[in-house]
């Protein structure tokens, strides 16, 4: 599987990771190479196999209670923040 | 006589299906232990996790799960004893992990129903397909700032049910009835308030047009649509504009539409246009999610009536018509109001005062049901009054004003304003006896064949009396001064 | 004997008879720091004042009595592990300057335990790499040099900080994590000891995430002893780790006195890679000889999907790292490059603040999860990836532990296998299957090479069964006797 720079510009763009022209063909034989790597795995025969998510086996999900026990921590939450505007964060205008 | 809208070339059949996102009614939010209140000042709900901080993880929380159990339950639906939580990834000011936890593949409820009634009296069935449990995400806040947004993450990760529909809905009155419909049996179950303008209920709309006998034609879905009235417009808006791309000889394109309600009409949503990759898989945060059927069983035993079944049940029980029955059940809050107005009275006499003067009170001053400054307790002694015939219905009505009022039982009121009803046959018959020397005129029309004048002299009686009298009383002296 | 040169064990016990204080022993360290850091680069912050306060207030408790399991010793944090107050990077230009308002879980059970924190070590960025080399603060120096050679060598990845930093005696131990082989290979490259236990034995809470499905904490230390008593401070059920298993903590110190007699040892013949270097070969062979001397059965048992491991997880570590990095976006914690909308402001913070390994991966990741490619890539590697722990339930069925080699090579050159991606993951085959599969695996220095490099051999256990393969560890180093010292260490 090899990958064209349309497809690249692609990923790039869903990922939100901005590539100058200059680094698309680097990438692109670097991703290539990988995929190509990858296709072994087409000769395991994985007919009725059920797929395995989770590194964790056997165990069923733990539930919490309904119990507010967390938040209330304005200053500490935007502490980190680039652009802290009053309680909030702050990014450019988005128009819908 | 099913809807159609008629174009040149035929007439058209609108297609419909729902996804409504109902806000879960927790404490805690459905993966962090932030507060899910309305209202709250900015990111003072908002936990590292609802923030997505460097490794913070989500514990699922139970009664979120609870709750779309019930709510499955509810809609008659499947519970899926297993089912997994996937990530939907993409990128928005809003969505702080960059991914929102949702449940894909394998949701928490599967295939359900809801009933609706119509306008006509007739219902339908209408198919859920499935419920799934999701985080909601933050707020953007455009108009504080020229140049910027502002990100405000209380309502993030706050738990919803989305519920989605079969397309098996027909009209804009079909969709309202729907969500009606729904938003009842969630409030009676307690798993969303159903308050649309706080964007607790909200409605994405998947509207296609056809041919009748066609198959399904391309639709656009109409994103959070936040009130049963702007759903409505938006779904008649929307399979015009289609019929009108289609007869225009274009074809129509599946894309996300916003309802602007101050022109009636949907627009594109170009924002939403790249995003739709959402590379779904398993959270690996997160491990599948089973139930135990001993747990469900237990959830189920613990639901209340519901609307259908208690509908049913006051035809059956107390004899109401349909009407009136869909009436008192469409909120919980008001059929266990008139359950306890109608225990041990006449329950047609409850569902009338029920329906008619509360509701007229409680539009009147714009609050709920809850809110009502007439207990049950005071409406039911009300109605023994006008049993023993201590009052009559017109007085009642202004008892009943004066309760509102002043918060008195209906007794004080009648008591103290002196509202009891005369039935002394003596002082009705003098009443008539004034009245009748008063209209000669009258007295000669009726006599000559006006029977429709006995209603006015019955109310000039009633005048004269300060609308205490005894109306079967008084319709007898009046029968017999008259001859 | 320098204080530097204790054994954890050593150190604790000292401390307990009160032959030295906790301050003489971090201010020890620190000073080893001070000398060594800036060649090695192991360190990415050093929090001196912290560490005195903390040895100050070990000391007190030791005077009182109130001493804990590692009260007064002076540990390295890998700066992938948040710590309340102390920037954590995670190696990454994105986190430069991030100060995390809580403590990981691992890291606090380690202080509540008493330990003295020296600062925060080096790694791969966002722990992607097994060389040190993609770091945004610079390549981490491997203390170990080749005979007659003096070009400096990477320490493995990701964890490289801390495995240089305890082999050069920076620190008596130090908290790394294992998604892919990241401690066990750092281990083997620097002559130390290092345990990537199960899946699900140390929380994850507070951990930066790169592939949430295989990442997991572990100590590395200079004695599989001391990596036993580390890893029974980090380990416990932490009810917000959704993952973190709910048993309890056994003592592993003590199994690693148990011996071997009557284990049975499997030996999974797929291992023996093609091109395998005959002194790695050899190593193995008589590691195994030592444990048959021991009294161990050993047995030829087959592993036949985790030649497949490495590929697989090439699919399912991108993929989870694309989305768990999705995060950092420049609104509420990461570093932010404008952009003059809020795309332009995404995609040039991330153009910015990740490097070119991280870049790779995300967009690896995404393509795989795309739409259209989800079923031919990342749906496949999850059955894949449900048949090597098939492999591997069905092996532990007739056997206790696996050996192996750690890594097909010891250290190399800063600056080798840069060019080509493919062949600098191929470091990690013989590590990944263990994280594929959630299992416990072990690295123990057990020989040089032949330019004399350190080199280990991995023992990897039953899910849980942490305490076997402690005893296998400590018994091959005791065979082993693994006395080599690295060129560059305090006081040398
Ligand atoms: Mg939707
Ligand atoms: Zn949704």
């Amino acid at each position: 599987m090899s990958l064209d720079p349309a497809a690249i510009r692609r990923i790039a763009r869903l990922a939100r990771i901005r590539l100058d022209e200059s680094d698309i063909a680097p990438m692109q034989a670097d991703l290539s190479g990988i995929l190509a790597w990858i296709e072994q795995l087409n000769e395991v025969d994985i007919e009725g196999v059920v797929p395995l998510a989770g590194g964790v086996q056997g165990v069923a999900l733990p539930m919490r209670e309904d119990v507010v026990d967390d938040g209330g921590v304005v200053d500490a939450v935007l502490a980190n923040a680039p652009d802290r505007q009053g309680d909030f964060y702050a990014v450019p205008k988005v128009v819908e | 006589m099913s809807y159609m809208l008629q174009g040149s070339t035929g007439s058209w059949e609108v297609v419909i299906g729902l996804e409504i996102h109902a806000q879960v009614i927790s404490r805690a939010k459905l993966f962090s232990g932030a507060a899910t209140a309305f209202g709250a000042a900015p990111n003072s709900q908002v936990s590292f996790v609802d923030a997505a901080f460097p490794g913070m993880l989500p514990v699922i929380n139970r009664e979120c799960v609870a709750q779309a159990v019930r709510t499955g339950l509810g809609l008659a639906a499947r519970i899926n004893l297993v089912s997994r939580f996937d990530r939907k990834n993409y990128f928005y000011a809003d969505l702080p992990a960059g991914y929102q936890i949702s449940q894909f593949e394998h949701p928490i409820v599967g295939a359900g129903m809801v009933e609706i009634e119509l306008a006509d009296g007739s219902t339908r069935r209408i198919g859920v397909t499935r419920l799934h449990l999701e985080q909601d995400a933050g707020k953007s806040l455009h108009d504080q700032h020229p140049t910027k947004s502002f990100i405000d993450l209380n309502r993030a990760g706050v738990a919803l049910m989305e519920i989605v529909s079969e397309p098996d809905l027909r009209s804009p009155e079909e969709a309202g009835a729907y969500i009606r419909k729904l938003r009842s049996i969630l409030r009676y179950l307690g798993t969303c308030d159903g308050n649309m303008e706080e964007g607790s209920l909200r409605a994405d709309v998947n509207v296609s047009v056809r041919h009748p006998g066609e198959a399904l034609r391309t639709r656009c879905e109409v994103k959070n649509v936040n009130s049963v009235r702007f759903v409505m417009q938006a779904i008649e808006a929307e399979a015009l504009r289609q019929v009108q791309v289609w007869e225009s000889g274009e074809e129509v394109r599946q894309e996300t539409r916003l309802f602007d309600p101050g022109r009636g009409q949907t627009r594109s949503m170009r924002s939403k246009e790249d995003a739709h990759d959402y590379r779904y898989f398993p959270d690996p945060d997160l491990l599948p999610l089973v139930l135990d059927e001993a747990w469900v069983a237990e959830l189920k035993a613990a639901l209340p009536e519901l609307p259908d079944a208690r509908r049913a049940r006051f035809m059956a029980e107390h004899g109401l018509s349909a009407y009136d029955a869909a009436v008192l059940v469409a909120e919980r809050a008001t059929a266990e109001y008139f359950e306890e107005v109608a225990r041990g009275r006449d329950a047609k006499l409850a569902a009338n005062w029920v329906t008619g003067a509360r509701f007229a009170l409680l539009s009147a001053r714009g609050v709920g049901i809850e809110a009502s400054p007439v207990s049950a307790a005071a409406l039911g002694g009300l109605l023994d009054l006008i049993t023993d015939g201590t009052i009559n219905g017109r007085i009642a009505k202004e008892v009943f004003e004066a309760m509102a009022e002043s918060g008195s039982t209906a007794g004080e009121i009648v008591e103290r304003k002196g509202l009891r009803q005369v039935t002394d046959t003596g002082a009705i018959d003098a009443a008539v006896a004034a009245v009748l020397a008063a209209n000669p005129d009258k007295i000669a029309a009726y006599k000559s064949g006006a029977e429709k004048l006995f209603g006015f002299f019955v109310g000039q009686v009633m005048r004269a009396m300060a609308g205490k009298g005894n109306p079967a009383l008084v319709n007898e002296a009046l029968k017999r001064a008259l001859g | 004997m320098m204080l530097t040169d204790l054994t954890l064990a050593a150190a604790r016990d000292g401390l307990r008879a009160r032959r030295f204080s906790s301050v003489e022993l971090t201010e020890a360290f620190l000073s080893a720091i001070a000398a060594l850091n800036p060649t090695l680069n192991a360190f990415i912050t050093v929090t001196a004042e912290r560490a005195r306060d903390q040895a100050r207030a070990a000391d007190a408790a030791l005077a009182a009595g109130q001493g804990r399991a590692l009260t007064g010793l002076p540990l390295a944090i890998k700066d992938l592990f948040c710590t309340q107050g102390v920037r954590t990077t995670a190696g990454s230009r994105i986190l430069e300057h991030f100060i995390p308002p809580y403590e990981s879980t691992v890291s606090a059970n380690l202080l509540r335990d008493g330990a003295v924190f020296l600062g925060k070590t080096n790694l791969d960025e966002f722990a992607m790499g097994s060389s040190n080399m993609t770091s945004a603060f610079g390549a981490v120096t491997n203390p170990w040099t080749r005979r007659g050679d003096n070009a400096a060598l990477v320490p493995g990845g990701s964890s490289g900080g801390s495995a240089a930093a305890v082999a050069a005696r920076l620190a008596l131990g130090a908290t790394a994590t294992d998604t892919g082989g990241s401690i066990r290979q750092p281990a083997s490259f620097c002559g130390i000891a290092g345990i990537k236990p199960t899946y699900g034995r140390c929380s994850r809470w507070g951990i930066v995430a790169f592939a949430s499905s295989l990442d997991q904490a572990g100590p590395v230390a200079r004695s599989v002893e001391d990596c036993a008593i580390l890893l029974g401070s980090m380990a416990g059920h932490d009810p917000r780790d959704s993952t973190s298993a709910d048993r309890p903590v056994p003592d592993f110190a003590a199994a690693c006195a148990r011996g071997v007699k009557g284990l049975r040892i499997g030996v999974p013949r797929q291992y023996r890679a093609d091109g395998m270097a005959p002194e790695i070969e050899a190593l193995w062979q008589q590691g195994l000889g030592w444990l048959r001397e021991q009294g161990a059965e050993i047995v030829d048992v087959s592993l036949p999907h985790s030649k497949y491991a490495l590929a697989t997880y090439y699919i399912v570590a991108p993929a989870e790292a694309s989305s768990n990095l999705a995060r950092y976006d420049g609104v509420r914690f990461s570093s932010r490059t404008e952009g003059d909308d809020l795309d332009a402001l995404y995609e040039n913070t991330r153009a910015a603040g990740f490097g070119p390994e991280v870049k790779r991966r995300v967009l690896i990741g995404t393509y795989v999860l795309s739409a259209g490619y989800y079923d031919a890539y990342y749906l496949r590697a999850q059955k894949i990836r449900a048949l090597i722990l098939k492999d591997f339930t069905d092996v532990f069925a007739r056997v206790d532990a696996l050996v192996t080699p750690t890594a097909p090579s010891a250290a190399f050159a800063q600056g080798e296998k840069m060019s080509d991606p493919v062949a600098m993951y191929l470091n990690d085959v013989f590590t990944v299957p263990a994280n594929m599969s959630g299992i416990p695996g072990l690295s123990v220095p057990a020989g040089l090479d032949a330019r004399g490099l350190p080199l280990g051999l991995q023992v990897l256990g039953r899910p849980f069964d942490e305490e076997t393969v402690f005893a296998v560890g400590a018994a091959l180093e005791r065979a082993a006797g693994f006395a080599a010292l690295p060129a560059m260490r305090a006081g040398a």
